[in-house]
This record gives C-alpha cells, structure tokens and sequence, in this order.
C-alpha cells in the first residue's frame, strides 16, 4: 500500500544557516587568536617550523564547558576480539610537553575535545603585522634599482601590424556584419582591425638587510636564545613583506666578534666575557664594506642580557651612534633571564637620543610580541614618499 | 535525476510492504533528497530548523571537514516526527538508499512506539523555528552580542533538566513547547520569583531557613537546574527566561533519543538487515551492502558501537525467547517461539538503561568480549571482565544521559541569594577544569555567586565562583 509516503527534492542552494553559523565561529576563533598573540607568536612550533606549514593553536576561549566526568578517572567500556583479559594495555598516553606557562595537561587527554584553530603563518603574520609599521623613515634615497618593463594593458585601433588582437578583431567584424543582419565573420575591413597597446611600467625593488647581532657569552642560555630567535623570526618576515629582498647578516660576539651561520648562530654557545662594542664594530665593518647605505634599508638589531664591561659601555655609545648614522633602525632588545640584574647597558644607552634607536627588554616568551610592536610601531608618519 | 526518484519511489514501496509485513508501525514518511551541506548542518544543528549559534557552526565545521576529507559519511537524518522528516544524501548509491530508507523506517517505528517518546514534541520542527526566530527577533532587541553570550551560557547548563519530573506530578505541561505555552511560563515565572521575597520575610520572622525553602523550592524541580534558575533567578529579564525555556524544550524533546542511542540503532540495524534480505538483490549490490552493513557495525577496542551492541543485544533476546533453556521454561514459564513478540515489547517499554540493565547476560557479554577499562599511570589499560561488574559499568555510563547528576541544594546559600548547586557523587569524580569554567557561567545566569559541592579523592569539596574568580575549599 504505497502512498503513505513521499520523496522530495528541494532547491536548498540558499539554506545557509549552516555556513553562516560556521563564519560566526571562525570569526570568533580569530579575535581569539588575536587575543593571545602575545602567547602564540614565541611558539615552538612556529618559530622552528619551516614557515609554510599550517599551525595549530589551541582555542581555549571558544571550548563549550559543562559539568563533566574526568574522562581520565572514569571506566570505559570496549569491546575485544575474543580474547581480551585483564591488564591488556589498549593504548599508550604520552603526555606532550606541555609548554611553560599557565595551561592545563589534561588538555592532552584523548576525548577531551578542545578546539584547536588551524590558521597558516601567513595568516598569523598578517595578524601580527597588522599593527607593525616601519617608523621614522627618512625619504628612502632613490631606489636601488628600479627596472623598466611594459604591460600590455590597452586596446587601440592602429598599431602596429604584430601586435593585431585577432580575437578582439573577428569579435569587431562579427558586430558590424551583425548590425547589417549577417552572420559570421568574413570580409574584415579596416576599421575592424584592433591591436594591442602596451604602457611602460616601472617596478621598485627595494632590499634590506638585517644585522642580527648577539652575545654568546655564558650567561646567554638556551631561553635567551631562544627569545632572540623568535623575534628575528618575525622581524624578518615582517620587513619582508616590505622589501623585495631581505638579507641577515649574523654576528655574534662575546669578547670578540665573528660573522657565523644562522644554525651557529643559534646554537653555539660561548663562555667568557662580554664587550659589545667588538660587534658593533664588526657592524659598521660589514656595511661599509657590503652595504651602502644609498641601496639598502638597513635595520641592526642587538640581543644581550646586558651584562657588559662597564669599562666597554662608553665606547658603545659611541659606535651606536656611528651605526645610527647609516641604519634606518637600531634596536637593543636585553633579555632579562632569571637572574636579573640592573644593568649597566641600557642605562649607558639611555644617553642616546634617536628616535631611530629603540631598546625593548624582554621578561619571557610572551614579551617577544611587546617587544616586536615598540620596535615597529608606526609612530605617526612623517610624510615621506 | 527523475530517473533516480522513479527508482527510490519503487523500491520504497517494497521496503514500506516489507516492513508493515514485518509488523513495524511508523508515521507517514516524507524522504527528502539533500546535498551535503545541508545534511551535515541538519546534522550539526540536531534538526532541519533551530537558533543560531557559533557552535553549531563549530560542530558543522568540523563534520564537513571530515567529510570533504573523507573520514566520515553521514547517509541519512531522521527527525523524531509526525509525519517523519527523512533527510538522504544525495549522491547516495540505491543500494545506500535502500538501506537508509529501511533503517529509517525502523527508527520512524521506534520514535513512533517507544514509550519515552510518548510525551515528545511531534511538531518539533515547527516549534523550533518559531523559537528560532523569537531568539533572532530578541537580538534584534537587545543585542547580538548579549543573545549570543546569554546562550553560551544556557548551552553549559542544558543538559540539567529533570526528564521524569512529570512522573507523578502535573508538570506535563512543560513538555508541550509551542510558543504560547512558553511565554505562559514566562509569565508564570513572575510568580513564584515574587514568592522568593515573601520566603525571605517569612525567614526573618520565623528564623528557621532551610526547611521553609524546601518547601519553596518543590523537590521536584531541584534536578532541573535549568528550571530552577529561570523561575527564581532574580536579575532574568523575561526574554533572557524565554531563551531558557526555549533550550530546555529542546532538551526534553533531545533527551529520549539520547536515552535510547543503542536501543534505537540497534533496532534500526536490526530491520535494515531483515528487510534487506527480502529484497532482490543481484550480486553486486549483496557484496555492496554486506559492506556497508559491516562497516555500520565495526566495533571497536575503545568504544561501543550503539549499532554492534543493539543488535547483537536484540539479536540475543530473539533466540533467548525463540529457545529458551529447560530452566527458563519452568522458572519463567517462557514457552519458545516468543522471541520476535518479545523484541518488540523490548522495543516499546525499554531506554538504554533497562535494555542492559535487564537482558546483558553472562553469555553474551563473554560471547562479545566486552570489558571496562582505564587509565592508569600512562596506559589505557583492560581492569574489568567481571561480566555483572561490565554490565553495571555499562550502566553506569549511560544513566543520565551520561552526564553528571546535579540538583540545586540551596537557592538562598548563607542567606546571601547564592546558588548552592550538589554533584551527587556516584563514584565518578568530576573534571575540574571544565567545572571551574562552567561555574562562571552559572554566576551569570543567575546573578550571584555560584557554588558546586562535589567529592574529589573521598573527600567533600565546595567549588565557588563570586565573580572574579574560583575558589576551593575542602568541607
């Protein structure tokens, strides 16, 4: 007895409810990301990661709470084979490292279902960069190197013979030949023909290199490193969205300085003393010789934890200034680990009047993000071209 | 595409014949044929029509995602409803459909005849969209912002409602939820909220608190947390009680399906499989559905599948009736043969809870290797094969939804109005980091600090938030 049924089949293409409900949520895991950015931008997993991949980051704000049983107290039930018994393991539970910091390691708990936003760095970047710009710019001398080349943008109706847009054309002769009540394409006249037109366009290639200048010497432990490294992470990638080309330079120094390779650079650890001025010097070496200052946009940006010879400090004032003078940013971040002291650096520094030099202290990982927007704030522009 | 219609059209009358022949009873089915979008978002949101809300969009985000990816595969919905909404996906093989469509009319018999959906809203749909757009209608009023964050916080408390408090009482009312009984309430509401400053006079004369609340507050309502806030919280705003009834309509109208998960799929697997049979399938399409049949009833080391065990579970009364023992026949004068009759009265009159509690036996759950485990140190490890101690561990899981049972104690803690809510501990202790997150939610809903007493390592622990922040204290 059929006939107590039917089948349907609707035009659902507007029932949006829920694609919309989806935009709200991930709306809303954005202003949570945004939230913690100073957390999220010194992760591991992003500073040591290759720079492409997609991320993961856990949402904590956006978790649905309930009265609920601790999944890792409870008894569940499960199901064998036919030949399960007591003390059969079913499953091993590594606990990851939690990170440092207030969070809670039961979050890594299978079925305890926390949401975890997945968002490239790009999209970080553009984030983080939101509130970066570049300050204090002089009117950038002319730029190093502008190239010449032409666009085809334009269409006229003389031109040159090779340079006849045939498809532009047939669809001319097809007009006419309609207005006249005939089809197809024949006979084309003149007054058909269309030929493409190019404009010159000039593109500005711009570069900037980085010195990336760090004490290596004993009291710079792993954390400090650590820190340095994930803010010349995103200095890079940030001045990179405004260069075409970004070089860094890495020189490290304890008593003496050297040029090294990144990884040394972030590994290698020296002993000893600490004299600035030796990388400061090597600094101003490596521009005179390599950079001039009429081509690049130079930024030299230092990390110490301040623990200077204070015979060393005026001697530093001084090659600051020097390197003032041809950088369009100085920077001196000191990393205040756990032992901190009054140092005798930044006090040194206080001295120098530039609004072209910028000292940040940083505590831990999440004053990376702080220390990032006081470097790159964009204090209002000067009008610049 | 006609073709296809024309194709489902003749093999449902098939299947329906079948299943009347079989003796299943269901509403008047209405099949509809819908992309996968829009399933998955049926499936996210519970039902065709409901609220907005970011997490359902979070829910359906994740669904389509596992979909897109492959990972899962949502074949059909079916709405507890008269007539009966069925959503098929499109793209769905006709062996898929076919399947689906007597699965469906096997849950559709289920909803139809189980005695706890009895008091189930069968114009849900209906209700739900009109509730839906007096909640759209209210951030309009007030403000998106405050709606959404108002429900967030309903949604961490939604599932503190008292199911059987029309047992006995003459509450029923509260489970027919078209729109005018629910601003009713609303009204109602004002009631025993004005009651509440009376209560507090009467204290002050009378100077004996707790008893004279008790009878304030009805017993009955205490497990309905929900309840119990949108009739005495003191700072609610008629559309901010309206929005809690609308989510604890819906629950009730959720709960009986939450109750009967592996009855209910066990059952439709059980008249998908029989039904399937009956029909004439060529080879391709027998080895395409005993696929898909395996697939559906995969169990798995960690979980239990609600398909595998409803089956088996009903498969097991069915010879247990065909063939009882010799001790059976005089014990419970069980005379054989009765096994389909019996399933079907298992059907009618049991939830999850008595389906195990009652029919697990000892051969079964041997014959089906269950067992409990737990963690311990850092492995997941088998502790229990005990057969009764595997069925009460079952059990266990499933009473109350799976979900901590939770009464309000006190709504007038200290004298002070605060809420005293009570984890009755039944072994199984808490999470506090999502008891410390739900806490402040309580305090918004009801305006004062909130409290939680629960037991945590046999000791007595009260859990507070005074809105700033959680605070601990062993009692």
């Amino acid at each position: 007895m059929p006939g107590n049924y039917i089948i349907t089949r609707e035009d659902w293409s507007l029932h949006r409810k829920g694609e919309i409900d989806r935009q709200r949520h991930q709306e809303k895991v954005k202003e949570a990301v945004k939230k913690n950015l100073a957390e999220i931008v010194s992760e591991e997993s992003i500073i040591l990661s290759d720079g492409h991949k997609i991320i993961k980051i856990p949402v904590r704000s956006l978790e649905e709470p309930h009265f609920q049983f601790d999944h890792g107290k409870k008894q569940h039930a499960g199901q064998g084979e036919g030949d399960s018994s007591v003390g059969d393991v079913l499953g091993k539970d590594y606990k990851k490292q939690a990170a440092k910091g207030p969070g809670k390691g039961a979050g890594d708990e299978p079925g305890i279902d926390y949401y975890e936003a997945e968002i490239t760095i790009d999209e970080l970047a553009q984030m983080i960069f939101e509130d970066l710009g570049l300050p204090n710019l002089e009117p950038k001398k002319k730029p190093e190197l502008s190239s010449e080349s032409v666009e085809f943008k334009d269409i006229r109706k003389m031109g040159i013979q090779g340079n006849i847009d045939r498809k532009r054309t047939i669809l001319e002769n097809i007009k006419r030949r309609a207005l006249d009540g005939k089809k197809g394409v024949s006979n084309i006249k003149r007054e058909d023909l269309r030929y493409k037109a190019w404009e010159p366009t000039y593109k500005y290639e711009s570069s900037a290199v980085v010195l990336a200048m760090m004490d290596t010497s004993g009291s710079m432990g792993p954390f400090e490193k650590y820190i340095a490294r994930s803010f010349f992470f995103w200095m890079v990638r940030f001045l990179r969205t405004k260069y075409q080309n970004v070089k860094i330079n890495f020189l490290s120094h304890h008593v003496i300085a050297s040029e090294t390779t990144e990884e040394e650079f972030f590994t290698v650890g020296a002993s000893g003393g600490t004299r600035c001025s030796s990388v400061y010097e090597l600094a101003l070496k490596v521009i005179q010789k390599r950079y001039n200052p009429e081509d690049y946009n130079i930024y030299a940006f230092h990390f110490s934890d301040g623990d200077n010879l204070s015979s060393d400090n005026e001697k530093c004032v001084r090659l600051v200034q020097d390197l003032l003078k041809y950088c369009n940013l100085v920077g001196y971040g000191e990393i205040e680990g756990p032992y901190y002291f009054a140092s005798t650096l930044k006090s040194a520094f206080r001295k120098i009047e530039d609004s072209n030099f910028i000292t940040v202290s940083i505590k831990d990982k999440s004053g990376v993000y702080p220390a990032l927007k006081k470097f790159f704030s964009p204090v209002p522009e000067k009008i610049n071209v | 595409m006609l073709s296809e219609k024309y194709i489902l059209e003749k093999s449902l009358d098939q299947i329906t014949q079948i299943a009347r022949d079989f003796g299943l009873d269901f509403f008047n089915m209405h099949f509809e044929i819908c992309p996968a979008d829009i399933l998955y978002t049926f499936g996210a949101y519970g039902m065709p029509a409901r609220f907005s809300h970011w997490s359902f969009g979070k829910a359906y985000h994740k669904m389509k995602t596992q979909y897109d990816y492959n990972l899962n595969r949502l074949y059909e919905m079916v709405i507890n409803s008269d007539p009966c909404y069925a959503f098929l996906l499109e793209g769905n093989s006709i062996v898929q459909n076919k399947m689906v469509m007597a699965h469906v009319l096997a849950h559709c018999d289920f909803f139809k005849n189980n005695i706890h959906f009895q008091n189930t809203n069968r114009k849900m749909i209906e209700s739900m969209s009109v509730s839906a757009q007096r909640i759209r209608d209210y951030e309009f009023s007030y403000g998106k912002d405050r709606v959404e964050s108002f429900l967030d916080s309903v949604i961490c408390l939604q599932e503190h409602i008292d199911f059987y408090s029309h047992i006995g009482k003459e509450k029923s009312s509260m489970l027919k939820s078209d729109p005018v009984s629910s601003t009713n309430k609303v009204k109602k509401a004002e009631a025993p909220y004005n009651d509440l400053w009376q209560m507090g006079e009467k204290e002050q004369k009378t100077g004996s608190g707790e008893e004279e609340k008790n009878q304030e507050s009805p017993e009955n309502t205490e497990k309905d947390v929900l309840c119990f806030i949108m009739e005495y919280g003191r700072d609610l705003e008629n559309w901010q009680r309206d929005i809690i009834s609308i989510i604890r309509e819906e629950m009730f109208y959720f709960w009986p399906q939450m109750q009967t998960k592996i009855m209910n799929e066990g059952w439709a697997t059980y008249w998908h499989s029989r039904i399937m049979r009956e029909l004439d399938l060529d080879e391709d399409e027998s080895l395409e559905f005993a696929k898909l049949h395996a697939s559906v009833i995969q169990h798995s080391k960690t979980t239990i599948n609600p398909y595998h065990l409803g089956l088996k579970l009903l498969e097991d009364i069915e010879n247990r009736w065909d063939e009882p023992s010799e001790e059976e026949k005089v014990k419970y004068g069980r005379a054989g043969s009765e096994g389909r009759d019996k399933i079907f009265e298992v059907r009618e009159l049991d939830n999850d809870v008595s389906f195990l509690r009652n029919y697990l036996s000892k051969n079964f759950i041997e014959q089906e290797d269950l067992y409990l485990y737990r963690k311990i140190g850092q492995e997941w490890k088998v502790v229990e094969k005990n057969w009764q101690n595997i069925r009460d561990g079952l059990v266990a899981n499933i009473i109350n939804g799976g979900f901590p049972y939770i009464i309000v104690e006190d709504g007038d803690f200290e004298k002070r109005g605060e809420l005293y809510l009570k984890h009755v501990f039944e072994g199984n202790e808490l999470d506090i980091y999502y008891l410390e997150r739900t806490l402040p939610h309580v305090y918004k809903l009801w305006g004062r600090p909130a409290h939680l007493e629960t037991v945590l390592d046999n000791k007595r622990v009260l859990f507070s938030y005074n809105g700033d922040k959680v605070s601990k204290k062993f009692c």
